[in-house]
C-alpha cells in the first residue's frame, strides 16, 4: 500500500536571528525571506515585522505567486510567549511601535512556503502547524 | 508654498463628506454582500457580484456619493470595496467549486493582483470596515497584519461580525481577540441588526 506522504517534499527549517536583518532595509529583510522560502525553508524567525513588513511580504509574496508557477504563496504566524495576564495584541503593536518595532525576543514569525506548510492555527497562546 | 497653504486650509476646513470607506477583510467574509446592501439601500443599485468561490471579487470596485440617512442624520460616503487579502492563492482550490482548469488558473492570477491593488489602496482610507466572518478564527495573521497597519496608518477601524445567522457564529472571540475596536455583529445576508451597524458607522466618521 502507498503512503500517504510519499508526497512530501523536502525541507529545512531555517532559524533566524533578528541580528541578521537587523541593518536591512525593509525591500531587503523581505527578499532576503523569501529567497529563504522558495528554497523551500521555514524559517523561524526570532522577532516579528513591523506592519508595514507584514503587509509588503503579502504584496511581494502575490507578485511571486502570478510569476512562478509553481509558487503558491506562504503561511506565517506570529506568537508571543506572553501567557497568563497577556496584554492584547494592541497593547503590544502599540508598544512595538513606540519603540520602533520589533526583534522583540518574546515573539517568533513562523513563515513557511504555503506548499509545504499547509496550515497554521493560531490562538492567543498557542500555535499550530500543519505540514501537507 | 501656495499649495502647501492651500493643502492646510483644504484639510482645516475639510467637510467630513464623500469620506473614503473601505471593506477590508479576508476571502468570503461577506465584504461585497456587506457593500452590496449598503449600496442597494441607499442608491438603488449593487456593487459587485457575490459568489461561494473565494477570490470572486478581484479588483477594488467602489460607488461614489452614497448618501446614507440614520435617525434623522445624513453622511455622503465613497464605499470601497477591496478583494479578500490572502497569502496564498492555489488555482486548484478552484477547481473543487467546479471552476473549469484555464478559467480556475485565470481567476488565480486575477486573485493576486487584486490582493496587490487592495494593499495599495490601504492609504487612501479615511477609515476601514473589516468585515470577518463570525464563525471563523479570527486570530489569523492576514487580519492581524491588516488591523496592525490601519493601527500604524492611524485610520479609524470598525469589526463587522458577519453571518451571525449561522450556528456556529461567535461574536465575544471576536471582540475578545480586538478588544480595543468596536465590533458589531450581523448578517448580510438576512439585513439583520443593520440599524447597530449604521449606528457604528456613524461613530466611526466622528474620529476621521
Amino acid at each position: 500500500m502507498k503512503k500517504k506522504n510519499s508526497k512530501l517534499k523536502g525541507f529545512s527549517i531555517h532559524i533566524m536571528p533578528y541580528s541578521e536583518i537587523r541593518e536591512l532595509t525593509i525591500t531587503e529583510r523581505v527578499k532576503k525571506i523569501l529567497q529563504l522560502i522558495l528554497g523551500n525553508k521555514v524559517v523561524i524567525l526570532q522577532g516579528r515585522l513591523r506592519p508595514e513588513e507584514e503587509i509588503r511580504l503579502i504584496e511581494d509574496t502575490m507578485a511571486m505567486v502570478d510569476h512562478i508557477r509553481s509558487f503558491k504563496g506562504i503561511e506565517l504566524a506570529v506568537v508571543d510567549s506572553h501567557k497568563g495576564d497577556d496584554p492584547s495584541f494592541f497593547l503590544k503593536m502599540r508598544r512595538g511601535i513606540a519603540r520602533g518595532l520589533t526583534g522583540e525576543s518574546s515573539s517568533l514569525t513562523v513563515i513557511g512556503p504555503a506548499s509545504i506548510v499547509k496550515e497554521i492555527k493560531k490562538d492567543p497562546s498557542k500555535i499550530e502547524v500543519f505540514f501537507s | 508654498m501656495l499649495k502647501r497653504l492651500s493643502k492646510f486650509f483644504g484639510g482645516l476646513f475639510r467637510k467630513k463628506d464623500n469620506l473614503k470607506i473601505g471593506f477590508y477583510g479576508p476571502p468570503n467574509a461577506g465584504k461585497t454582500s456587506l457593500a452590496n446592501l449598503l449600496c442597494l439601500d441607499w442608491t438603488g443599485e449593487e456593487l459587485g457580484t457575490v459568489s461561494e468561490i473565494p477570490h470572486e471579487t478581484r479588483q477594488v470596485q467602489f460607488r461614489e456619493k452614497v448618501e446614507i440617512e440614520h435617525k434623522g442624520k445624513k453622511m455622503l460616503l465613497k464605499i470601497i470595496d477591496t478583494p479578500g487579502i490572502a497569502t496564498k492563492i492555489d488555482y486548484e482550490d478552484f477547481l473543487n467549486y467546479g471552476v473549469a482548469k484555464g478559467e480556475a488558473k485565470k481567476r488565480a492570477k486575477e486573485a493576486t493582483q487584486g490582493i496587490i491593488e487592495a494593499i495599495k489602496w490601504l492609504d487612501d482610507m479615511d477609515a476601514v470596515i473589516i468585515v470577518l466572518d463570525s464563525t471563523e478564527n479570527p486570530y489569523s495573521q492576514v487580519n492581524l497584519t491588516i488591523i496592525g497597519n490601519l493601527l500604524a496608518r492611524k485610520i479609524p477601524v470598525l469589526i463587522v461580525a458577519n453571518k451571525i445567522d449561522l450556528r456556529k457564529s461567535n461574536i465575544k472571540k471576536i471582540e475578545s481577540a480586538f478588544p480595543e475596536y468596536p465590533v458589531v455583529g450581523i448578517s448580510a445576508k438576512k439585513a439583520t441588526n443593520m440599524s447597530d451597524f449604521y449606528d457604528a458607522i456613524f461613530k466611526l466618521t466622528r474620529k476621521v
